[in-house]
């Protein structure tokens, strides 16, 4: 049996070791399509420039139809599709960056809308903080019709994804690793739900393992596929740092989160803040910088309080963060009702409760 | 010469009367021990002979056999010296005591004669009492102990000789005087008080609710929260026992071991503190011949477990049966014996590793994966039987300072008798006594949801991102939380309350 669709013999020939983004750009020059790389024989192959006889003999023993068969199984189980940087449909943005990766595969799908996009990136070992500036930051923007891009990694880009995705916006997780792989593993879920209402991509072959060394690379896609980036918490050497190193040199615009002069978590922002990042304290503050029309802005709806949650509510606004105790000695109610009411106030969306019941505003 | 004389040994809780055989026959000199003895029993026969010996009796240099009647079960322990020593006395004609058969004997004797102290003194006077014996003779040291039992004359004694003369009639010693009148007696004696604890509000509600209940709590909190000291003043706000539970809990503290010569009855709630590093067997009981485990000590009082995850987790599995079962049945190749679990499990941890995540003051430098891995160390299976998560975050200096009036034990122990009351009175047809012991057929029969409710623990549901498993503790828990009110209905009140004591379960943990 023959495999008609090209793609999967692109597919094999990235999955290949030693061929990377280079060497495919000089294989289809000199081919033009992936089955007649398959069929190629030696001699053809080692006149193409930069192919030596290593990857020749890689090429040649992997040369298989049954490789074949077990990447056409991958690429229609989970749906994997790749984009050329010649494809009409190849993301405008990144596109022109000064090295857009030459074949990207995804899952999900990126569409035109997607050109209204904006990055969040931060530290992994973010704190509580800089993960509800992450998740609601990434819900405005998300509700305005602006993708959000980020890393999927832990921390702040988990949380940039999460509050896109439960604003129902749209989504792009551009990862260092396969786009079959799931890096890290306990982001699955969000990663299949990611792939459904937004996009998973990535410029690595399939099968290709995280590794430290795809991590910068993949920032610079993070940044190109983006009109700016959001630094929300990153340390003074965090990888989200040169993230917004590549927005400057992309031409993007860099926005910062501050953060406590106090928090080393912080240092970063503070740092990019002092050299001329834009400070960011909400949404219009992106909004403003970039030519970006939102779509439409959902107004809040107002929510009918009884005279004691007002009470509260008015307190948390006034004294954010504000402990449990705290609030409950301020306003001399009952520890029981005012912990009672605070799950009310939760539910009706209006306050967040963190670690150490520590109560802030949505 | 044959003499019979009473006894008692134990036999996990309960004692098991036996008859001590002594025949005196002519042959060569020699004393033989039958009836499964083990080592102590067998060991006796030296203190035994130098104890007649130096109360200035003979030992019979004669042939003899003292059997253990019923003679098909083990026996041990050291108590068996005194009747041995009185049935060879008795059967050299030493003694000569007509109604010998209306006492029994319990006791170990010295090289000179004096009685020792012995463990278990309370539960095999009682197995003798309910058996019918009328009097019972026993080391003085033991007396203070078993004077609360009414309904048997009890002789304690000081030595083998002062038995001998009170037997023959020489100087006769009147028995104790029976102090069970417990009522007299000044109950909650505790040292602690929740008046002590400064701030920490939430956490006072949250044992109140627990006991209330009888919900197994967990608190969640960096070092230096407080969590030790509010789980220390947990039992003062517990209902105070009654004497058939002060009794029992008295009874396994007299077979450990562990009561001294100036206690009677332990009538405080017991709170037990096993360090970490606890093995299995004695959290639950083992040995050769099983003994209490921690969880039997903290018997109808609280097992306090510092610092869960560093607990073996193997350890921490075998708490399932118990805390479910509320007896524990410990199984050896010598016996296989149960003793009562009955306890309320408080246990502490850190949010993570270093113990500072979510504190305002300190830096966590815990990665997520290490934080994962550190909460799931407690099981799933486990986490079930704990209705109760509560975060414990330190007071802040100007808190401490701040004068404000805490409730201290005595005022919230009054709303939790009350709310025992109701939940007495609504369970009676049922077999059990709290609401944290509630089957899912019974929570649909007694915890309904009125229209209200339901919608609210819906958008609870789907707001908070809460677990399925969570959702019948809510119940439960609001159920406690009402009937704290005096509500007959779960209100919307209890409910949100309710969902502020299941922190593990929220999203923001796991993110």
């Amino acid at each position: 049996m023959n495999i008609r669709d090209d793609k999967v013999y692109v597919h094999w020939i990235h999955s290949i070791q030693g061929v990377g983004q280079k060497n495919i750009v000089k294989l289809m020059e000199t081919f033009n399509f992936g089955k007649n790389i398959f069929d190629a024989s030696e001699s053809q192959l080692k006149k193409v420039e930069g192919i030596n006889e290593k990857i020749v003999h890689n090429i040649l023993e992997n040369r298989s139809q049954e490789q074949l068969h077990r990447i056409a199984e991958k690429i229609a189980r989970l749906k994997i599709s790749t984009l050329c940087v010649k494809a009409d449909n190849y993301p405008e943005n990144l596109r022109n960056i000064y090295d857009p990766p030459f074949l990207l595969h995804m899952r999900g799908c990126i569409l035109e809308q997607d050109q209204k996009a904006v990055a969040i990136v931060g530290a992994r070992k973010a704190t509580a903080y800089g993960k509800w500036a992450a998740y609601k930051l990434a819900g405005e923007l998300a509700r305005r019709g602006i993708t959000i891009v980020s890393g999927m990694a832990y921390g702040v880009d988990t949380a940039a994804h999460k509050g896109a995705l439960d604003a129902g916006g749209r989504t792009i997780a551009v990862l260092g690793c396969g786009v079959d792989i799931c890096y890290p593993k306990t982001n699955g879920q969000l990663m299949e739900e990611i792939a459904a209402k937004g996009a998973v991509i990535s410029e690595y072959a399939l099968g290709t393992e995280p590794n430290a060394g795809h991590f910068p690379a993949r920032n610079r896609i993070i940044s190109g596929l983006s009109k700016g980036v959001v630094v929300v918490e990153a340390g003074l050497k965090s990888g989200s740092l040169i993230t917004a190193a590549m927005a400057l040199e992309q031409g993007r615009e860099v926005f910062a989160v501050p953060g406590n002069i106090n928090n080393m978590m912080s240092a970063g922002c503070n740092k990019l803040i002092q050299e001329g990042a834009k400070l960011v304290t909400n949404v219009e503050d992106i909004l403003c910088e970039l030519d970006i029309v939102p779509e439409s802005v959902n107004k809040k709806v107002n929510i009918e309080l009884s005279e004691t949650e007002t009470r509260i509510y008015e307190k948390i606004v006034e004294k954010q963060p504000i402990h449990l105790e705290a609030l409950s000695n301020a306003l001399q109610i009952d520890i029981h009702k005012v912990s009672s009411l605070i799950t009310i106030l939760q539910i009706k969306g209006l306050i967040e409760q963190l670690p150490g019941k520590i109560l802030i505003t949505k | 010469m044959l003499s019979k004389i009473y006894s008692c040994v134990l036999s996990g809780l309960d004692g098991n009367i036996i008859e001590v055989e002594v025949d005196i026959s002519n042959g060569l000199p020699a004393l033989t021990t039958v009836g499964l003895p083990d080592t102590t029993v067998k060991e006796s026969r030296e203190r035994i002979r130098s104890a007649i010996k130096n109360s200035g009796y003979e030992f019979p240099i004669k042939r003899i056999t003292i059997n253990l009647a019923p003679a098909d079960t083990k026996k041990e322990g050291s108590h068996l010296d005194l009747p041995m020593a009185i049935g060879i006395l008795e059967a050299a004609g030493q003694i000569r005591c007509e109604n010998i058969r209306e006492y029994a004997f319990i006791g170990e004797m010295s090289l000179n004669g004096k009685l020792n102290r012995i463990n278990g003194a309370l539960p095999l006077v009682i197995a003798l009492r309910d058996w019918g014996l009328k009097k019972i003779i026993l080391p003085k040291s033991n007396a203070e102990e078993v004077s609360i039992i009414p309904g048997i004359d009890i002789l304690p004694f000081e030595n083998l000789a002062e038995i001998i003369d009170h037997l023959q009639g020489v100087k006769i010693q009147m028995p104790l005087d029976c102090k069970p009148d417990l009522e007299k007696r000044c109950f909650n004696c505790y040292e602690e008080d929740f008046g002590d604890v400064v701030g920490q509000e939430m956490v006072k509600r949250a044992f109140q609710v627990a006991a209330a209940g009888g919900h197994n709590m967990l608190m969640i909190g960096p070092p230096g929260s407080g969590k030790t000291m509010l789980a220390r003043r947990f039992p003062t706000i517990l209902p105070d026992m009654t004497y058939e539970e002060a009794l029992e809990v008295t009874k396994i503290y007299s077979i450990a071991g562990l009561l001294n010569d100036t206690t009677s009855l332990i009538y405080n709630r017991p709170f037990r503190a096993p360090h970490h590093t606890i093995s299995s067997a004695s959290l639950v009981g083992g040995g050769r011949i099983p003994k209490p485990g921690e969880v039997s000590l903290a018997h109808y009082g609280v097992l306090f477990l510092d610092e869960l995850p560093e607990f073996h987790r193997s350890v921490l599995e075998v708490l399932r049966q118990p805390i479910e079962d509320e007896v524990v049945t410990i199984s050896r190749v010598n016996a296989s014996l149960t003793y009562p679990s009955k306890f309320m499990l408080i246990a502490s941890m850190n949010p993570c590793p270093c113990g500072y995540y979510g504190d305002e003051n300190h830096n966590c430098n815990c990665t997520p994966q290490q934080i994962k891995r550190y909460l799931s160390k407690i099981s799933g299976p486990l986490l079930d039987r704990i209705d109760m998560h509560v975060e414990v975050f330190p007071v802040q200096y100007k808190e401490l300072e701040n004068d404000s009036i805490t409730k201290n034990s005595l005022e919230i122990k009054k709303a939790v008798n009350l709310a025992k009351e109701i939940q007495t009175e609504r369970y009676k047809n049922e077999n059990i006594v709290f609401n944290s012991q509630l089957k899912p057929g019974q929570i649909r029969k007694y915890c309904r949801l009125r229209e209200n409710e339901k919608k609210l623990m819906e958008e609870a549901f789907h707001k908070l991102g809460l677990s399925a498993r969570a959702h019948n503790r809510i119940i439960k828990l609001s159920r406690t939380i009402a009937d704290l009110a005096g509500s007959e209905y779960i209100e919307t009140e209890h409910l949100a309350e309710a969902i502020q004591y299941r922190n593990l379960d929220r999203k923001f943990w796991n993110m």
